[in-house]
Formats: C-alpha cells, sequence, structure tokens
C-alpha cells in the first residue's frame, strides 16, 4: 500500500471513529489515537524526510491536510457532544423545587423591654440628653429623703418597697439618679436614666419589678412650657406624628408644679374607634396617660445648691415614665407578666 | 372619695352633666377615677302611689294584694310581701317596664296565681339604704302618679376622685365642691358652717385632759345635746350616705358621718352617760392595753398611740376608731359631740400598726387643719337639732394650742412667667386664687398671697402659689416650646455603644434577649454548687425572690428550662443585666452592680431539615464561636484560658475568657447535674461577660491589605495529643515573627496507625505579608522553616509529610 493510501485509509478510519464516539471523553482518546505523539499520521509526516525526493511533496502536503482534516472534524464532533452532555447533565440535575429551602438560623430579637427603652433613649439624644444609668440598690436618702418625701410618705412603707437594711433599699424609681447626678455635674444637666425599679406588688398590672426612663433637664430658664414641648417630641416620635399632648395637674413629692402627661389616642380619634364604637385601647377618653412630670421642686435643688443648683438661679422639669407601659401600648400587650416569662413565642415577635 | 352630683349641687352651682365636669376637674388637678350612677338609672316608670285597699293573698301567707293608685285611669294590683303595707300609706312605685338600679326590668308578672301590675318598693330597692324589712313609706301624701325622683332621692351620678395624699380639704364635699367652682368658673354657695346655732365659751358637763400634749393633739372640740331621740335618719340624708358608700346606721351616727363627708373633719358622739367619771383624758395608751373598736375588734395598742379614755380605761383608738363602750345606742338622750385634730404621722403609724384604716384615719394621716374642728361642730349642731330634736347646750369646750399666725407669700409676676413659659395676667391670678379661699391683694412686683388654713400643710413657697394659678388658669394653654440651649449635647457613651452592638451582634446570631428576675430564690446558689454570699432582701415578697442575683445564668437557666418545657428545642437566649455582688464600698456600702452580658446555646445549632436532619448539637465549641463572633463584632481581641473554677461548669469543658490579659467571665458546658436540674438533659453551654471590665477599643488603624497581598502556606504538624492547639499556635506565631500575619487550626487528625500512639496532627493555615513589598517565594520559605525548627525544638513535633 502506498503511503497517500495509508494516508486516506486513517482518515476514512477517524472519520468513521469520530462518528461513533459517543462522548467528550471519547473524542479526547481518539485525538490522542490519530494526531497524539506516538501516533501514525503524525509520525508520517516527521518521516517525510526519508522519503525519496520525488515522493516528498505529495505525502507531506496529503498528510497535512488529512491532519488539518481530523483536527476539524475532532473538534467539531466534541462541540457536538459537549452540548448533548451539558443538555443530559442538566436534565439529570433536576430538583423538586417544592421541598423546601434550607433553614437559616432565625436572627434573635431583643427583648421587647430593651426595643422600647433604645426607641425612648434615641429620641432623648436626638433633643440633646445624656443617658445615664443608677444603682438599683439605693439608699432611704437619695430615693426618698432627697427627693423632698415626708418621712410618713406611704411608699416608705415596708409593704410597699424592698429593703435591705432600714437605711437601704432597692429603689422604687429611676429619679434617685436625679440628685446623684445633681451632686456629680453642674448645670446646664440633660439626663435620661433607664433602669430597673421595684415595688412591692404583683397581679396583672403589677410586677415587683419594671422599668422606668427618668428624665431631668435644668438650666438656667427652663419652663413647664419647655417640658411640654419636649415631651410632644417624644410623644411623636414613639406614637406618630399626628400626636398632641396635654398636661393635667397632679401632685408628686419632687416637682412642684407637678403634672401628669397624656398623649392623644393613636388608635381612635376623640374616644370613637373607625367602626363608630367606643375606643378600648383608651377607654373612650381619647387620652392615654403616659407619664408624670414636673418642674422640679425647689427643696430638691436647695439640697445640691453647693452644686450650682441655687433654686432662685436654675430651674428645670423632671419627668418619669414606665418603659413596659409604652411598650404596653405600643404592641397592644395585655399582661405586664408577659415581659418577665420570657417565653421564646413573645419574644420573637417584636422586631 | 365618692361625690354624689346631687350633693354637690347644693353648694355649687354647676350647669353640666357629669361627664363634662369630671374633665373640668381632671384638667385642673382633681383626678375623677370614673363616673358612676347610683340608684335609679331610669326615672321612667318610677312614681308615687297611694294604697287604696290591702287584703290577704289567697294561696300566700305572706303576700297581700293591694290596690295601688299609681295615678292612672284605674286602680293598679300589685302583690307586695312586705308586713308593714297598709291601706293609706303614701308608697314608692315601680310600674311595668321600669329598670331596677340592679339591671332587671320590671314585668307584669302572676304571683302565686294572681296579677301584680308593678313593685311597691323598699329603700334597698331604691339603693337609699340596706332596709328591706318593710316598703318605704313616704312620710308626705304626695299625688299618684308624681315622678319618684320629684319628691325622694332616687338618683345621682357620682364622682369618683382619687384625692392626691396633699390634698385633705378635698376629702370633703365643700372642698370639691370649691374646685369645682375654680375649674368651671361656677358660683360657690356659701360655706355650711357659716351658720353656727351653737356657740362658743365654756361648757359645762365634761372636762376634757389632754395629757398627750398639743403635738400629738393640737385641738380637741366637744359640745353637749341633751333631750336626743335615736332613730333613722330621713331618706335625703340616708341617700347621700349610701352614694358614698356608707352604710346609714342612727340618726346620731349618720349625722357623724355627714357632717365628715361634707366637712372632710371626722368626728366621733359619746353616749354621756356612758362615759365614766364625765371625764375624757387624752392620752399616751399604755403598752398591751386593750380596747374593744367598734368593728368588734379586739385591739391591743402601744404607747405611740393616742386613745381617748374614761375612769374605766380607753374608750377609743383617737383619730382612728371609737370603742363600743360609749357607742351611741337607741336609749341615749344626750350625747357629747367630738371633733379633734391629730397629728398625721402619728395616726398614720397606729393605723398601719394597727393594721386598720378608716375613713377618719385616712383623712388624719393626711394632716387636716384645726379650724376644720369648728366647721364639724357647726354642722352638726344645726343637724342634731333638726333631726334628733336636740337641744345643744350654751358652750364649746375647745382645748389646744393658739392657732399660729397666718401664712403670708409673696407671688411675683415674673417668677409666674419664668417658671411657666407663659403669662398670668395678676388680675386673673388673684381671682383664681380668690376662689379657691386664698386672700390676694396687690404687692409691688406682684401679689402678697394669705394661704388659708386648710392649705396650710400643702402650699408653703411661691413655687406652691404658682402651681395654684397656673393649673386653674388652663395648662390647655400653655405653648410647646423646647429648651433654648446653653450648653450640653446629647450621645451615649462609648461604654453604652459597646453594650449595644455586643446585644446586636447575640441577636444577629439569632439568640433571643431575655429580661430575667434581678431576684434569685436562696436555693438558686446551691443548686449552681455555688457559696456566694448575695444580697438579702429584709422583706422578700416569696422565699423564691428573697435575694438579689449574682450572676445570670440562673435567670437564662430559669429561660431555658421553661422554653424546654413548653416544647422549644433549640434553644438560643442572652440577657443583659447588672448583678448584685456584697460590696461595702459599693455606692449604698452595700453592693456593687456590675453590668453583666450572658449567653446560653442548647439543642441543634441549627433547626434540622430534610437535608440535614441531625445538625450538630451546640457544645463547648458552639458557644466558643459565639463568643467570638460577638467579641469580634467589637472590635474586641480575647483569649481563653483552660478552667474557670466555677463549680456549676462541667470540670473538662470550662475555661476563663481574658481580654487584655485580665479575666472577664468563663465560658464552658454547664455541668449535667446542674443542667439536669433545670430539667436540660442535653448538652447546655454559656459564657458570661463582665461588662464594666470590658475597655471599649479605640479607633483601629487602616492596613493596607491589597497593595501587597498574603502568600498562604498550610503545615501539618505531628504533636502529642497532651499538646493544647493553643501552644502549637503561640509557638507559630513568635516563630513566624512579623511577617506571620496569621495562623489558624483547619483540622486536627488522629490515626494511631498512620502516626503512632499518642500523636495527633494539627494542621495550620499560615499567612504571610509584608506590609512594603511582596515576599519573594525564598522569603517565606526561610519564616516557615524557622516555624518548622522551633515546633521542633520547642514542641518535640515534627512535620506530617512534605506535601
Ligand atoms: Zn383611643
Amino acid at each position: 500500500m502506498s503511503v497517500t493510501d495509508r494516508i486516506e485509509q486513517l482518515e476514512r478510519e477517524a472519520q468513521a471513529a469520530a462518528a461513533a464516539a459517543a462522548s467528550t471523553v471519547a473524542i479526547e482518546e481518539l485525538r490522542v489515537r490519530y494526531l497524539g505523539r506516538r501516533a501514525e499520521l503524525p509520525n508520517l509526516l516527521r518521516d517525510v524526510a526519508q522519503l525519496p525526493t520525488d515522493q516528498r511533496g505529495a505525502v507531506g502536503s496529503a498528510a497535512n491536510r488529512a491532519r488539518k482534516e481530523i483536527e476539524a472534524l475532532l473538534e467539531r464532533r466534541a462541540g457536538e457532544l459537549a452540548v448533548a452532555e451539558l443538555e443530559a447533565r442538566l436534565r439529570s440535575e433536576r430538583v423538586d423545587v417544592t421541598l423546601p429551602g434550607d433553614p437559616l438560623p432565625a436572627i434573635g430579637r431583643l427583648h421587647l423591654i430593651t426595643q422600647t427603652r433604645r426607641e425612648i433613649e434615641d429620641v432623648f439624644i436626638g433633643l440633646g440628653f445624656n443617658v445615664a444609668e443608677g444603682p438599683e440598690i439605693e439608699s432611704v436618702h437619695y430615693n426618698f429623703d432627697a427627693l423632698n418625701h415626708d418621712p410618713q410618705h406611704p411608699a416608705r412603707a415596708w409593704t410597699d418597697t424592698f429593703y435591705v437594711t432600714d437605711e437601704v433599699l432597692l429603689r422604687t424609681h429611676t429619679s434617685p439618679m436625679q440628685v446623684r447626678a445633681m451632686e456629680r455635674t453642674p448645670p446646664p444637666l440633660y439626663l435620661i436614666v433607664p433602669g430597673r425599679v421595684y415595688r412591692r406588688d404583683s397581679d396583672v398590672t403589677h410586677t415587683p419589678q419594671f422599668h422606668q426612663v427618668e428624665g431631668l433637664a435644668v438650666d438656667e430658664d427652663i419652663t413647664l412650657a419647655d417640658l411640654k414641648g419636649t415631651l410632644l417630641e417624644f410623644a411623636r416620635a414613639i406614637f406618630g406624628a399626628e400626636r398632641e399632648v396635654r398636661l393635667r395637674p397632679h401632685f408628686f413629692p419632687f416637682t412642684e408644679p407637678s403634672v401628669e402627661v397624656d398623649v392623644s389616642c393613636f388608635a381612635c380619634s376623640g374616644g370613637l374607634a373607625a367602626g363608630g364604637e367606643r375606643c378600648g385601647i383608651c377607654k373612650g377618653t381619647g387620652w392615654l396617660e403616659i407619664l408624670g412630670s414636673g418642674m422640679v421642686d425647689p427643696n430638691v435643688l436647695a439640697g445640691v445648691a453647693a452644686n450650682g443648683y441655687d433654686p432662685e438661679r436654675v430651674q428645670g422639669f423632671a419627668f418619669g415614665m414606665g418603659i413596659e407601659r409604652i411598650a404596653m401600648l405600643k404592641h397592644g400587650v395585655s399582661d405586664l407578666r408577659l415581659f418577665y416569662d420570657n417565653d421564646v413565642r413573645f419574644l420573637e415577635q417584636f422586631a | 372619695m365618692r361625690v354624689p352630683l346631687e350633693w354637690l349641687r347644693e353648694y355649687c352651682d354647676l350647669h353640666m352633666d357629669a361627664h363634662t365636669l369630671a374633665q373640668r376637674l381632671a384638667l385642673t388637678g382633681t383626678e375623677v377615677e370614673r363616673v358612676e350612677h347610683h340608684g335609679v338609672s331610669e326615672l321612667e316608670h318610677f312614681v308615687v302611689g297611694h294604697v287604696l285597699e290591702r287584703r290577704k293573698h289567697p294561696d300566700a301567707d305572706r303576700l297581700s294584694v293591694c290596690m295601688v293608685d299609681t295615678g292612672g285611669s284605674a286602680a293598679a294590683q300589685i302583690v307586695c310581701g312586705a308586713p308593714n303595707v297598709a291601706a293609706g300609706q303614701t308608697v314608692a312605685v315601680a310600674r311595668p317596664g321600669a329598670v331596677m338600679p340592679d339591671g332587671t326590668r320590671l314585668r307584669r308578672a302572676k304571683l302565686r296565681g294572681i296579677e301584680s301590675q308593678g313593685m311597691i318598693l323598699s329603700e334597698r330597692e331604691l339603693q337609699i339604704s340596706d332596709e328591706h324589712t318593710g316598703i318605704m313609706v313616704l312620710e308626705q301624701a304626695h299625688a299618684p302618679g308624681t315622678p319618684l325622683a320629684d319628691v325622694a332621692p332616687i338618683a345621682t351620678d357620682v364622682l369618683v376622685l382619687e384625692v392626691t395624699p396633699n390634698r385633705p380639704d378635698c376629702l370633703s364635699i365643700y372642698g370639691v365642691a370649691r374646685e369645682a367652682a375654680a375649674a368651671t368658673g361656677a358660683q360657690l354657695r356659701a360655706a355650711p358652717w357659716d351658720y353656727d346655732p351653737g356657740s362658743l365659751g365654756e361648757l359645762h358637763g365634761i372636762e376634757v385632759l389632754n395629757e398627750a400634749g398639743d403635738e400629738l393633739c393640737p385641738r380637741f372640740t366637744a359640745r353637749i345635746f341633751d333631750g336626743l331621740r335615736v332613730g333613722p335618719s330621713p331618706l335625703w340624708l340616708k341617700a347621700r350616705l349610701m352614694a358614698c358608700g356608707q352604710r346609714p346606721i342612727s340618726n346620731v351616727v349618720d349625722i357623724t358621718n355627714y357632717v365628715m363627708l361634707l366637712t372632710g373633719q371626722p368626728m366621733h358622739a359619746f353616749d354621756r352617760e356612758r362615759i365614766t367619771g364625765g371625764r375624757l383624758t387624752v392620752r399616751p395608751a399604755l403598752d398591751g392595753e386593750l380596747l374593744a373598736t367598734l368593728d368588734g375588734q379586739q385591739r391591743t395598742l402601744s404607747a405611740s398611740m393616742v386613745v381617748i379614755a374614761d375612769a374605766e380605761g380607753a374608750t377609743s383608738a383617737a383619730g382612728v376608731m371609737g370603742g363600743g363602750r360609749s357607742e351611741v345606742s337607741e336609749q341615749t338622750t344626750s350625747i357629747v359631740s367630738e371633733a379633734a385634730t391629730w397629728n398625721g404621722p402619728n395616726i398614720h403609724a397606729t393605723s398601719q400598726a394597727l393594721g386598720l384604716r378608716s375613713e377618719a384615719s385616712s383623712r388624719f394621716e393626711k394632716g387636716l387643719a384645726a379650724e376644720q374642728t369648728l366647721w364639724a361642730q357647726a354642722v352638726a349642731t344645726r343637724l342634731f337639732q333638726d333631726l334628733c330634736e336636740a337641744r345643744v347646750r350654751p358652750g364649746t369646750l375647745d382645748i389646744g394650742a393658739p392657732p399660729a399666725p397666718p401664712l403670708e407669700i409673696h407671688l411675683r409676676d415674673a417668677r409666674i412667667e419664668r417658671l411657666l413659659g407663659m403669662v398670668i395676667p395678676r388680675a386673673r391670678c388673684r381671682e383664681l386664687l380668690e376662689t379657691i379661699g386664698f386672700d390676694a391683694s396687690d404687692g409691688g412686683d406682684g401679689l402678697d398671697v394669705t394661704v388659708p388654713d386648710f392649705r396650710r400643710a400643702d402650699v408653703t413657697r411661691e413655687a406652691d402659689l404658682i402651681e395654684e394659678v397656673a393649673r386653674l388658669a388652663g395648662l390647655e394653654r400653655l405653648p410647646a416650646t423646647l429648651p433654648a440651649r446653653r450648653a450640653a449635647v446629647g450621645r451615649l457613651t462609648a461604654a453604652q455603644r459597646l453594650r449595644r452592638r455586643l446585644e446586636d451582634t447575640l441577636a444577629a446570631q439569632g439568640l433571643h434577649e431575655i429580661v430575667g428576675w434581678s431576684f434569685a430564690a436562696v436555693e438558686q446558689a446551691a443548686r449552681l454548687l455555688e457559696q456566694h454570699p448575695a444580697v438579702e432582701l429584709a422583706n422578700p415578697m416569696s422565699s423564691e425572690q428573697s435575694r438579689m442575683r449574682t450572676s445570670l445564668l440562673g435567670s437564662l437557666l430559669d429561660a431555658a428550662a421553661r422554653n424546654r418545657a413548653r416544647g422549644a428545642t433549640r434553644i438560643g437566649l442572652f440577657e443583659s443585666g447588672a448583678v448584685y455582688l456584697p460590696d461595702p464600698d459599693g455606692p449604698s456600702g452595700v453592693a456593687r452592680e456590675p453590668h453583666h452580658l450572658a449567653a446560653l446555646v442548647s439543642g441543634p445549632v441549627r433547626p434540622p431539615s430534610w437535608r440535614e436532619q441531625h445538625p450538630p448539637q451546640a457544645d463547648f465549641f458552639a458557644v466558643k464561636g459565639l463568643l467570638g463572633a460577638v467579641l469580634e463584632s467589637a472590635g474586641i481581641a480575647w483569649q481563653l484560658v483552660a478552667g474557670a473554677e466555677r463549680p456549676f461548669l462541667h470540670p473538662g469543658r470550662a475555661a476563663t475568657v481574658e481580654v487584655a490579659g485580665a479575666s472577664v467571665g468563663w465560658l464552658g458546658e454547664i455541668h449535667p447535674r446542674v443542667a439536669g436540674d433545670w430539667d436540660l438533659d442535653e448538652a447546655v453551654a454559656a459564657f458570661e461577660l463582665d461588662l464594666s471590665t470590658i475597655d471599649p477599643p479605640g479607633p483601629q488603624a487602616f492596613t493596607d491589605l491589597v497593595s501587597f497581598p498574603a502568600v498562604r502556606e498550610d503545615l501539618a504538624i505531628v504533636v502529642p495529643e497532651s499538646l493544647p492547639a493553643g501552644e502549637l499556635v503561640a509557638v507559630i506565631a513568635t516563630a513566624g515573627g512579623p511577617l506571620l500575619q496569621a495562623s489558624e487550626i483547619f483540622d486536627v487528625f488522629r490515626d494511631e496507625q498512620r502516626l503512632g500512639a499518642g500523636l495527633k496532627s494539627v494542621a495550620v493555615r499560615l499567612s504571610f505579608r509584608a506590609g512594603d513589598r511582596t515576599l519573594t517565594d525564598e522569603e517565606v520559605a526561610r519564616q516557615r522553616n524557622l516555624i518548622v525548627v522551633a515546633v521542633e525544638n520547642q514542641l518535640g513535633g515534627r512535620l506530617r509529610d512534605a506535601g
């Protein structure tokens, strides 16, 4: 057989093999078999030099042409097979899309008390107040005496207040920090004090431990109107931009004048719900009581006059609100005790 | 304080309904808890009737059948069960359709076969008194069919007030009338004590000695009434007492109660003939002295209390409750009416000590004005005369300290504006103050104000007067302004920001924050295998909450156990709060209160799914990973040191957390015995940090990680099983020098056959980097070699293989 015949034979063999190949892997094998370093065709090309001179041209060009043909053929065939193979793989990779996705670990929640406390803190920080905390185990002096409570004030009773000793108790409000802060920092003073407080009481509306935020602003010319404006901003930030506040005169030992502050109900209009029935949240009054406040009593200032709090020269307002109460109003929580039950089904409701 | 509107209107010319009045009062400082209705609410169908005829019911012994003229064309046939019903009486009738005070609607009914067209009413059915043994018989023969409400006190609205402790003057109808007049602008009528039929001067027939002193008994007054007839009170008086929540008893007792409700001054009537020795002594009680009080109880007194005694001993606990011995009875014909002023704090203490709070003590304890005693005597005198046919003896016994001179306060116009941020004209201030009983006259830059006695305890300073004018002028007119700031800006401190960041990261990692009790049970220390001292409460509400917690772990275990019991399987909880550690250097000499942060995990670390039915259980390394995430989120470098000296931890899975070389808390798995005590039977892992010991990190300096990238190399090193991985990493870090930026363990491999017994292979990923050049292969090889040599020399470790 002549060399050129052999070349044609190889080319035909390669064509047949390529047509029969079933996978890209088989094509790779054919590439090695027909075009690899040890394959016949490339060797023929390499050996052209040893042929008689007159045959060299014909054999060389035939072998070269055959190699290019085979190369192109394998390339084409590999492309066809690759497409088929990808289609087959995709077919085999079909999933049941109705099965559930991988559960990510759920994001946890801050406790509703913390969420509410931070919300309140952020409002007052924006109004220029700092945040401080004070001791919960407190002296009778700071909790009552320095706040102008008379010696017979009923809150002092052992039935109402937790005592550690005759002189030391669990603070019944965050107000003792008013005096501690004024002893520490001369005016002007703008401060809120969030924290735990304690009273000997336990039912649907009372827990022996709860949270308050105290506020105190003392400067040369703070007025009752400033208190109203500050609490109006607060009420609108927490309960919505449409809210109004109303001051009702009241009595607290450490403020004079003292007022209770109501915010207009966010759930109704003037006590009537959308359907015309009596609003359940404000009990039809159109107002929600949210905190007690007033102008710092001159007696309280006189106690810290040495640090710049001369009651003839400086004046200010103070307020105290229950964090749980704000949260209950805002989220419709009906039972105070839920805050301390720490049931995850309760905790995860508030984001 | 219950205020029947019908009574209030006698003293204040109010032209508004109860709800409008309630709102006006609320906005001027008198808190109205609610508005109630007393008696009949729908007046229709309640009429006057004349009993024309009464005969016995044929089939019932106790019933009678009456023909009653109720103003209609025909007499109504009414079956009645009262024994006292008789022809000729004028009675109160409810016709069919009437709604009774208890809410039931009356219908025509057959009683034992006889039709009854309505009902003849008793006092109890109309809520005029508790009387129900017979029907109510009207004294005057009003025309049949007259609306009952026109002739009998069967209906009134009642304001239920919550009176603040500084306003005992509002614990009286007339005091509230004063407020109502000021709040609404209505005319206030003259005080009921302006007319006094009695007289002052010496009184014969009773002697009173004050051995307790003016401090405890500032004033004691008495009058004597003779020829008195004890009997029932008239309807109007009974109805008013009932509307105020008091049960009518007899005219004498009812009058003392009525006077107290009207004037705010409690008083007491002694049967004069039952005062042994004809002399009353006000004196301190003897320790252990016994007194039978009117409520039928035997009370043991002590020397801090004050009694009124006669020759036989104590007859009443002064200002709190009378005794049974000198009580007025049906036979009484002569009484001593006593109205005294007692020391508020002393009455409060006595009432607390006896566990006895009466209408009297709740008024006295707030401190009443001495002048109120004569108000009470004046009103009582008129009523004893009118209702008991009594004759008042001339004179009034009146002992006590001379009255204090009236208090004058100067009220500056400018001060009002400066404190309120609103102007109230001087004339308006004056008008408002005069309405509530103050005297005011112009005085230079403001008003000179005289405080009435009954406000003396409450109004002592200029600020107190400003409160009075502010509340009455109307706070709704107050503008809403913000403080004009001179200084001070608001921000969180670094420590507060750090705390928020750590809490947020824990929540982002899927943990829920809890808020536990600050209290702990005595047993909790033992359950945690600890013996720490704790702050003990002197008066806890229960033994479960008798001391202050010293760690957050108890709260977390409680919450975990509760959620587990309710079906939760994956537990991830944290708390951020104070603990209370006994410390005499603390702010009140008892404890300091560091803020702690603690987290607890138990159960699968991920929710199981169809692809992963059994995710790994949370354990030591789960909580260690969590701690790392939390601290690193705030840029805090930390490390763990084996062992924690916490008896509640698994001894082999406990570590101390260190930050900047100091211990800041613990981390580990909870001892199975402790967890089991909380009914948690899977592994429970937790950590607790004392945030007060962690300084917030400062700003982090920039590192250029892009210009000259790091080169990574992995080393597998065979070391003894006993060598802590942390030590290996430490040796590597030192040997690697400054070019070694990080070394991280990514595999621990054990195989006795391939490695040898007692050995493990620890794979470490090294990361080399220089800040100023790209490292060459030679430089990296040199550092790597130094590390291999150091590990070999210092730890006896060898490279596992070349590749
Ligand atoms: Zn509402």
